[in-house]
Order: C-alpha cells, then sequence, then structure tokens
C-alpha cells in the first residue's frame, strides 16, 4: 500500500516535471535591463573618473552598486518571478551579513586607535576610509 | 492519501500564505523549480558568505591600517593612445563582464524556444568575453606584480594589506569566471549535440538532459558578475 503510494508520488512527480515551463520571458526586458546595466556601470565610473570625492562619491558608488545588483537579481536571474518561498530562502540570510560588517567596522576603528596610540604616525597618514 | 503529490501552478497560494504552504507542505519546498536549480541558489547562497568574508575583511583591514591606502584610481591606470587614463582597464573589464551576463540571458531564453544553434552561439560567445575577461585579469595581474612590485605582504605605494586583499579577492572571483568558462563549454556542446532536444542522460548522471540547466548554468554566471559588481564597486571605486 505504501509502495503503491509511493510509485503513485513518484509518477505525479515526473509529471509535473514535464509541464515545467520554466522561466520565459520577452526578449525585450532583457534587451532593456542590459542597456541599463550599461549605462549605471559607465555612470560609476564616471564617478572616479570625474574625481567625485567624499559622501556624495560614496553615496553614488552604493547607488549604482545596488541598482545593478537588484536588476542582475531579480531579471536576469528570474527572482523576480520565482516563488516567495525561495526568494525568502535566498534573499534573507546574507542579511545577518550586515552583523558582521558592522563587528567588523568597530574592530577596525578600535584597531586604528589602539595603532595610533602605541605606534604612533596616526596624525600624518589618516587613512581614507 | 487523496491528495495531489504536487498542486499544479493554480492551486498554489500566492504571497506570504503562499511561503506558509510552500514550507508546511510535506514535500518539496520549492515549488515550480527543478530541484538542481534550488540547489544551484543554495550553492550560491554559500559563495555570497564567502566573498562577504573576503569583502569585509578587506574593509577591517583597510580602516584599521594607519598607513596610507594606494589610490586604486592611480595604480589600474593605463596609458592608452599617449594618455594616462584612470582605471581604465577595469571599466573596459567590466563592460565585458556585463556583455557576457547579456550573451547568457539570450542563450537561456533560445534555450526554452528549444533553439539549439542560437542556444549554442550564444553560450559560446559567453565563454568568450569569460576568457576575455580573465586573460585582461592575467594582464592586471602581471602588470601589478612585475611593474608595480606589489606583493601579498607588500608594496611600494603604501599600506601592505591592498596585496593581500587584491590578490585574495581578484583571485578567488577569477577562479570563479575560470570555471564557468569551462562549464559553459561543456554546457555548449552539449547543446550542439543535442543532448538536450534529445533527453540524453549527462556525464555523471542518469537524469535525463533539457534545456532547464542552461538556465541553472546562467545562474552561476550572473553571480559571478553579481559579485563583481561588487568588487568593482568597493575595492576598485572606494
Amino acid at each position: 500500500m505504501a509502495h503503491a503510494q509511493g510509485q503513485h508520488a513518484a509518477h505525479a512527480v515526473g509529471q509535473q516535471e514535464k509541464h515545467v515551463e520554466g522561466q520565459q520571458h520577452p526578449l525585450g526586458i532583457y534587451l532593456k535591463i542590459w542597456g541599463w546595466l550599461f549605462v549605471l556601470s559607465a555612470a560609476s565610473y564616471a564617478v572616479d573618473y570625474f574625481h567625485v570625492q567624499g559622501y556624495l562619491r560614496w553615496f553614488l558608488i552604493l547607488t549604482f552598486m545596488m541598482l545593478k545588483a537588484g536588476l542582475i537579481v531579480a531579471v536576469f536571474m528570474h527572482m523576480l518571478w520565482e516563488r516567495l518561498a525561495l526568494v525568502y530562502a535566498i534573499l534573507v540570510p546574507p542579511l545577518l551579513l550586515l552583523v558582521l560588517l558592522a563587528i567588523g567596522a568597530l574592530e577596525a576603528d578600535y584597531t586604528f586607535l589602539t595603532r595610533g596610540t602605541f605606534f604612533g604616525g596616526v596624525s600624518e597618514a589618516a587613512p581614507k576610509h | 492519501m487523496t491528495q495531489p503529490a504536487l498542486t499544479s501552478a493554480q492551486q498554489l497560494p500566492a504571497g506570504l500564505p503562499g511561503v506558509v504552504a510552500d514550507w508546511s507542505s510535506d514535500q518539496r519546498a520549492f515549488k515550480k523549480v527543478p530541484w538542481y536549480k534550488a540547489m544551484m541558489w543554495i550553492f550560491l547562497l554559500s559563495d555570497t558568505f564567502i566573498f562577504s568574508c573576503f569583502l569585509i575583511s578587506y574593509m577591517t583591514v583597510r580602516a584599521s591600517t594607519t598607513e596610507p591606502w594606494p589610490n586604486p584610481s592611480e595604480v589600474f591606470a593605463l596609458t592608452m593612445f599617449g594618455q594616462k587614463i584612470p582605471m581604465i582597464l577595469i571599466a573596459i573589464m567590466t563592460f565585458v563582464l556585463i556583455s557576457s551576463s547579456g550573451t547568457m540571458v539570450l542563450a537561456v531564453n533560445y534555450g526554452y524556444r528549444k533553439d539549439r544553434v542560437r542556444t549554442f552561439i550564444f553560450l559560446l560567445l559567453t565563454a568568450a568575453l569569460g576568457a576575455t575577461f580573465v586573460g585582461m585579469q592575467a594582464f592586471e595581474w602581471t602588470k601589478l606584480i612585475m611593474d608595480e612590485g606589489v606583493r601579498p605582504w607588500s608594496n611600494p605605494m603604501g599600506a601592505p594589506q591592498f596585496g593581500s586583499s587584491f590578490f585574495m579577492i581578484t583571485g578567488f572571483h577569477g577562479t570563479h569566471v575560470s570555471f564557468g568558462v569551462l562549464f559553459l563549454i561543456i554546457i555548449a556542446i552539449k547543446v550542439l549535440r543535442g543532448d538536450l532536444d534529445k533527453e540524453r542522460p549527462g556525464f555523471m548522471t542518469g537524469r535525463k538532459g533539457n534545456y532547464e540547466i542552461v538556465e541553472t548554468m546562467g545562474l552561476y554566471w550572473h553571480f559571478v558578475d553579481l559579485v563583481w559588481v561588487f568588487i568593482f564597486a568597493v575595492f576598485y571605486l572606494w
């Protein structure tokens, strides 16, 4: 009985897999996103080329980076059309990295401070970060 | 017992109730994707953590060094047409990799249309652009090691951490690109031979071939491009 049920399930899975139609979308959207990726890359290169500095540089670089990453994941990697169960399983765990980022930043500040205190030479060579 | 093994697409609830239903469904949690695509995503998730560890370590060493950080804009400048252009090689590498991502989506798209020859051409084009990228990276490494004297433990421009971060991050990324090119060529050959049309089982597997493996390959390739987006922003432009 259990065996028969298993067979039935296996059969159904096989049938289902044959009917998976995959991610089929019109070519236009890919070409549009492709164009945008070029524009955004050119823009982030321009930030360096025209020597934009300070907070504006940070802001522009990070904005262009997130926009490009978002477009690639959403459209090129089809996350836009996947079921939420998969989207959450993949996109939520990386948020944990923010904790590591915060720890790294705190630790770096502390190390920088102690290096300055015990080895000197901070004033003339403060890193731009 | 009378429950269907897998509910069809129309019966799957959407939104948050869909998440709960999928995860509590007593079968596979990831509906409407072949299992190897779900596995590729999980592999990419683990790879995300690896690259993030590199990039966050880089942030930490860069922020904690008391020596000045070499200016990437000048380190990676190239003299072209008698002019010194900042970061031009990296910019070209970025455009090459983005182009390869574009040709990859076209390959996936033509794959689902069962257009064997076009899928093959775009896969091969993607591999060629990837190989170009690796070639340019080899040139960049050679220039940095031979001409500028950058080593993983020291460099003449400033903070020694620059070398270790650079070789580790770009080296790991370049390795990913190289393996991607290898697998692109393998998939391209399978497509051209008609393995996917004839559902011929692949090497080392009894699973029937189909065009969804092109999309799974594409996921890996786009991920490599994705990582470069982050490296370009935080290592080269920062």
